[in-house]
Order: structure tokens, then C-alpha cells, then sequence
């Protein structure tokens, strides 16, 4: 017999009693609170960028004109107005490799060839200085490029670093086993914040006398370390998982302690883990808010930057989080359905093999 | 044999000496510096009067206690928002875990779209948010809501009754003539600070329990349902004692980010010891002493909470053994 609506409602609202109260409760709490949301969200909301009106509404609706007026310092934070378009450019380039990445429109060689070409881009255009494209230094970079680059090239550079931290953890060496579990539980043991410090006050005194690296570097420094130590763990994991057998089949083999590991552990230790780093590319993502609280305009801080101290919009701040969080929200949860896809993908392949 | 435990010696030895080489050359760099720019070093400052106000404090503090007691003071305001934001968290944690798994749909759906909202928007915007809704979309003190009695939330915080007062056992609020008068207050920045941290790590803490239950064998439930045991029976006696063996390890993980999530009370003006710490820093220059600082007491505290689970994880066992 065909399952009817009935059946349906009743096996997944009114199973029993508890639950057909529920639902019940629910429904309830929805009339209640959805009008009232919905006037709020739209009905009652104001979109034209006049804080006029927007005031004269008095948060009985939203105002999303602050969107519309302030929307180019959110974004772009302190770049120069008349050069936007250069920000716009290189996020778009930044956004095109990761997703070619991740969805395997190319090919690897391609692929690669893609990604050579829109890291250098991407910089070249932000910074500008050449093909008459006037220098902004990297102080005046801000909003969605900055979150976007922090988190890319934090991700990108922290991976070889906890590979290599990850493979002394099972060196034959005592003392460099020791190094990097020292590293790693330090790193892990402190709050992001403190490496952040660390990168903003320490680096300038602990670095010779003339060499002065910009703040953003340093910031990327703090955030590839911190990264690389969570990461290293996670590689480590899948390196356990490799069974033992497999290093036995290469030696029987005939294969180096290299050749193995290259061939036979890696693959199979790295493709296991692509889930859990997928996890701790959402984690770093949104812990790029954090630099910030050193001084950096990156999404929420050129929130700040855009109403914080204007008088006129910035009873409307609300609405700016509820926009950057959706910007935030999106990113990461593209990046945990990604992840959810590949987990599932591998699980399949498994049952086949 | 021999020679492979030689050439092994050999590269540590190189390891070791290049680890020096590198320290003395960072340490010489970092002396050279700091003589120039005439930056003294040492821990003396602890001793020497903190010379900044803290906003709020669980331990009695004026400017004029030394830096140690400041520093000792924001590891207590530490405490004091984190232990609460742990117990309220692991609450509404397990209960979201639990709806995620009901038959319900709409609770199952609320759930998820609870864990999903909070778990993908970074904390510090969170943080922030609630800081604005509390000083800037809360009325007046003079017009404060009241959400029980002589309980009353406004832009200065959250009065409620506390005890001790002049009536004897419980201090009660009530309304002023501006002000609220009487109780203690949650400040506005604890309130955003306790709120951010419980409903963020909620969202994590109910991925945890939910993961640990269903990772109890489906065979257990069909097997206790079988046995005639209810459904309050079969979480409490088989599914309950079985899913927290692997729920208390990754549990603590989460207590422990909460506290160190706390350190982002500096970007809303709780002083927590990084807020201190970071403050000290200003005034007295001493960067690497304070940053040191913090580390240190962070890591203790991850030492202290990964043998709490250690041991907690042992009495799971024994209680699982018995149950």
C-alpha cells in the first residue's frame, strides 16, 4: 500500500503523544513570533539608504539601507574608493580558483596553473605599482579580500607546514618528535588571540634591526602557526589510520622509506583526512575575524570601521552584523556541505571496493 | 644496526645545535633591540602598582594593587564567565543532541537549523552582536523589563536578587527613580559574553552528544525496546552510560575552547585576563612577559582540564561496567 500524506504526518509529527505535543508547541510558537519576524525582516523593513526614514521606523522594522549606504567600506574597508574595482577583481579571481578547486572543473595541471596564476594576481592587484596601477599598501587593504586572502593563504601554507610537523611526530628522532609535540600541544593549549600578540607586539622586537614586516604578514605568520599545529594533528590521525600491513607491502616491495610514504602512506593517509581539514578550514575562516582585535580591518572589522563611530547609522549596527554573518554563513557552510559530499563520496567508494 | 643508531645521533646532535644556534641568535637580536629602544625586561612589574581601573571584578582590586593581583583578578573574571557559560552550554547542548535524534520533524529541523546557523558565523561577530543588542536596543534603566519578579533587564545589565543587602538574607532589586536600586548586576559586557559563548559552544556541544549516541549500536536500542523498557529507560540504563565513553573526551575539547573563546571578551570590554594582560602590556611594554603570561596560564589550564577528562573518562568506564 502507498504511504499517504497521513501516514506521513503521523509517523513524523504525531508518532505520540509527546510528540504530537510538540508539534503542537511548535506551531504554536511559530504563529506567535513569525509575523512579527517577517515585519521585521521585510514588511516593516527599509531599503533605500535614508537614515531618515530608517529612524522614523524605530527598529519596528529593519534597516537594511545601511546595507546599501555603507556596503563598499564593509566590503572593501579602507581601499580607496576610486580603486574598488581592484579588490572586486581579485576576490572574484581568489573565489574562481577556490571553487574550480573544489568543485574539479580542471584538471590538475590546469588546476595548478590556475592557482600559480591567481595568488600572484590577486596580490599584484591589490597592491598595485605596476602597469600604472597606483601602490596601496597592504595597512589600507580591509573587508572581504583581506578575510579571504588571510584564511586562503593561511590554509594554503599551514598544510606542508603540519605534513612536516605531522611526519616529525613520527620521526625515529627523539628529539625532533619531541619539537613538534611541544609545538603542537603549546599551540593548541593558547587562545588564537595570544598567538595574534605574539605576531603584532613580539615579532617586531625578536627580528633584526632594519628588516620591518608589515603587519598583515606577521598576522598571516600567527594564523599559518596556529592552523598548522590543529591541522598537524588531524594529518596525524590519518597517518595512524594508514594499517600496518601497507608499510610492510611497500618495504616487501622494495620501496625507500620515501618512495612509500610518497606512493602508498600519503595518499591514502591524506585522502582519509579531507573531511577533518575541511573542518579546519571553516575554523580558520572564521577565526580570521580575530585579527581585528589587532587593528585590522578585515569583514568585521571594517564593519566596525563603517558605523561604529557614525552617529547618524550606527544605531543601525544590527543589521551590519546580520549582513556580514550571512556573508560569513555562506562561506562556511558551502565549505561544510563540501566537506559532508567528500565524506560520503569516500564512504561509497569504500562499500564498492 | 650500529651505524643507523650513530647516524641518528649524529643529525640530533646537528638538530640541537642549530635549535641553540638559532635561540642565542633570536635572543641576541631581541637583547640588541630592546636596547635601543630602551625596553627593559623582567617580571618586576607584577610587584609595582597596576596603576588602570577594572571595570568589574569577583576579587577586591584598585589601582593601586600590583599588576599580579590585576592579572589574578582577570584570571578570576575569567572563571567567572566561563564555569557558568560550561554548565549553560552542556544544558542546552545535550537538549539540542537529544531533539536532533527525536522522531519529531519540526524539532529535528529547529535543531539542526539551530546547530547550523551558530556553529557557521565566527564567534566574535556573535560576541558583538549581543554586546550592541544589550547597550544599544535595551531600554533604559529608567524604563528597565521586567522578566520576573524583582528581576530587571536593561542597557545596564541584568539585576537580579542576590544575597546579603540591609533586609538581612536576599538583597532584592526594585525600580528607582533612575535606576535600579538593590540585587547585583550582570554587567552588559558578562551578559554578551556569557550569552555569546553558551549558545555558540551549544551548537557544538550538540553535534558532540548527538555523534556519541548514535554511535551507540542500533542493536541496543531494538534489543532494550524489546525488553519491554520505555523510551526514558532505554536513553537513561543502555544508550546514556554506553555514549558518554565517547562524548566525555570530545565534551571537555569543548569546555576547554569555551575557555579559551573567553580571551574574546577584549574586543567587548570584559576584563578577562587577556583584557588585563593586554592592558598591562600598554602600560608597562613588558610584551613578552605578558604574553608569556597568558600562555602560561592557558596552559595550565588545558593540563589541568585533559587530566580532569582522563579521569573522568576512567569513572564513565567503571560506571558503564556496573550500569
Amino acid at each position: 500500500m502507498k504511504p499517504t500524506l497521513l501516514d506521513w504526518l503521523r509517523r513524523n509529527l504525531f508518532s505520540d503523544a509527546f510528540s504530537s505535543l510538540t508539534t503542537l508547541a511548535l506551531l504554536a510558537a511559530a504563529l506567535w513570533w513569525l509575523p512579527g519576524l517577517v515585519d521585521w525582516l521585510l514588511l516593516q523593513a527599509r531599503f533605500r539608504p535614508d537614515a531618515a526614514a530608517c529612524a522614523a521606523v524605530n527598529h519596528a522594522g529593519a534597516c537594511w539601507g545601511v546595507v546599501a549606504e555603507k556596503y563598499r567600506i564593509i566590503l572593501f574597508g579602507r581601499y580607496p574608493y576610486e580603486e574598488q574595482w581592484r579588490p572586486l577583481l581579485a576576490t572574484a579571481l581568489l573565489l574562481t580558483a577556490i571553487l574550480a578547486g573544489s568543485l574539479r572543473l580542471l584538471s590538475r595541471g590546469p588546476l595548478l596553473a590556475a592557482w600559480t596564476l591567481a595568488l600572484p594576481g590577486f596580490l599584484l592587484l591589490m597592491g598595485g605599482g605596476w602597469f600604472g596601477l597606483s601602490p596601496v599598501g597592504s595597512d589600507q587593504w580591509g573587508g572581504l579580500p583581506l578575510t579571504l586572502l588571510l584564511a586562503t593563504l593561511g590554509m594554503l601554507l599551514a598544510l606542508p607546514l603540519a605534513l612536516l610537523v605531522a611526519l616529525g611526530r613520527q620521526s625515529s628522532l627523539p628529539l625532533l618528535r619531541g619539537l613538534c609535540r611541544i609545538y603542537v600541544e603549546l599551540v593548541r593549549g593558547v587562545p588564537l588571540i595570544s598567538v595574534l600578540f605574539l605576531a603584532s607586539f613580539l615579532f617586531p622586537i625578536i627580528l633584526p634591526q632594519g628588516t620591518s614586516v608589515d603587519v598583515l604578514l606577521r598576522v598571516q605568520a600567527g594564523i599559518v602557526l596556529f592552523a598548522a599545529a590543529y591541522l598537524s594533528e588531524t594529518i596525524r590521525g590519518g597517518l595512524q589510520g594508514v594499517p600496518a600491513g601497507q608499510h610492510d607491502a611497500a618495504a616487501a616491495l622494495g620501496l625507500g622509506r620515501w618512495q612509500a610514504l610518497r606512493w602508498i602512506i600519503l595518499p591514502q593517509a591524506l585522502r582519509a583526512v579531507v573531511p577533518s581539514m575541511m573542518n579546519s578550514a571553516v575554523s580558520i575562516f572564521k577565526d580570521t575575524s580575530l585579527v581585528t582585535v589587532v587593528s585590522m580591518y578585515e569583514l568585521t572589522g571594517a564593519l566596525s570601521l563603517a558605523l561604529a563611530g557614525d552617529a547618524e547609522w550606527r544605531s543601525f549596527q544590527l543589521e551590519g552584523y546580520l549582513f556580514i554573518g550571512l556573508i560569513y554563513w555562506i562561506g562556511c557552510y558551502a565549505m561544510s556541505r563540501f566537506s559532508r559530499g567528500l565524506e560520503q563520496a569516500g564512504s561509497n567508494a569504500r562499500a564498492m571496493a | 644496526m650500529q651505524g643507523r643508531r650513530r647516524r641518528e645521533l649524529a643529525l640530533q646532535a646537528l638538530l640541537a645545535a642549530a635549535l641553540l644556534g638559532a635561540l642565542w641568535w633570536l635572543l641576541d637580536v631581541t637583547a640588541a633591540n630592546m636596547a635601543e629602544r630602551g625596553i627593559r625586561s623582567g617580571f618586576d612589574f607584577l610587584r609595582e602598582p597596576a596603576g588602570f581601573a577594572i571595570g568589574e571584578s569577583l576579587l577586591p582590586f584598585e589601582s593601586t594593587d600590583s599588576a599580579l593581583w590585576a592579572l589574578a583578578a582577570g584570571l578570576a573574571n575569567t572563571l567567572r564567565v566561563a564555569l557558568p557559560a560550561i554548565l549553560a552550554s552542556t544544558l542546552l547542548g545535550t537538549l539540542i543532541g537529544l531533539g536532533r535524534l527525536s522522531p519529531n520533524l519540526l524539532l529535528r529541523g529547529l535543531c539542526a537549523a539551530y546547530v547550523e546557523t551558530l556553529r557557521n558565523v565566527p564567534l566574535l561577530l556573535q560576541l558583538l552582536a549581543w554586546y550592541f543588542v544589550v547597550t544599544d536596543l535595551l531600554p533604559l534603566a529608567s524604563e528597565a523589563l521586567q522578566l520576573a519578579p524583582h528581576v530587571f533587564l536593561s542597557k545596564s545589565g541584568l539585576a537580579i536578587p542576590w544575597l546579603g543587602g540591609d533586609s538581612g538574607v536576599l538583597d532584592l532589586p526594585l525600580r528607582g527613580e533612575i535606576n535600579i536600586v538593590g540585587g547585583a548586576t550582570l554587567t552588559p559586557e558578562f551578559l554578551a559574553l556569557f550569552l555569546g559563548l553558551s549558545l555558540y559552544t551549544a551548537a557544538y556541544i550538540a553535534e558532540t552528544v548527538r555523534a556519541g549516541i548514535q554511535a551507540v549500536p542500533r542493536g541496543q536500542s531494538d534489543a532494550a525496546l524489546a525488553l519491554g523498557l520505555t523510551r526514558v529507560q532505554l536513553f537513561r540504563l543502555v544508550l546514556l552510560p554506553q555514549a558518554l565513553r565517547s562524548i566525555i573526551p570530545p565534551l571537555t575539547n569543548q569546555h576547554l575552547s569555551l575557555t579559551k573563546n573567553a580571551s574574546l571578551a577584549v574586543a567587548i570590554g570584559y576584563p578577562d585576563l587577556v583584557s588585563v594582560a593586554n592592558t598591562t602590556l600598554n602600560q608597562t611594554g613588558r610584551a613578552a612577559e605578558c604574553i608569556a603570561l597568558i600562555m602560561a596560564v592557558y596552559l595550565i589550564l588545558s593540563l589541568l582540564t585533559a587530566w580532569l577528562s582522563a579521569w573522568l573518562e576512567r569513572r564513565s568506564g567503571r560506571w558503564a561496567e556496573r550500569a
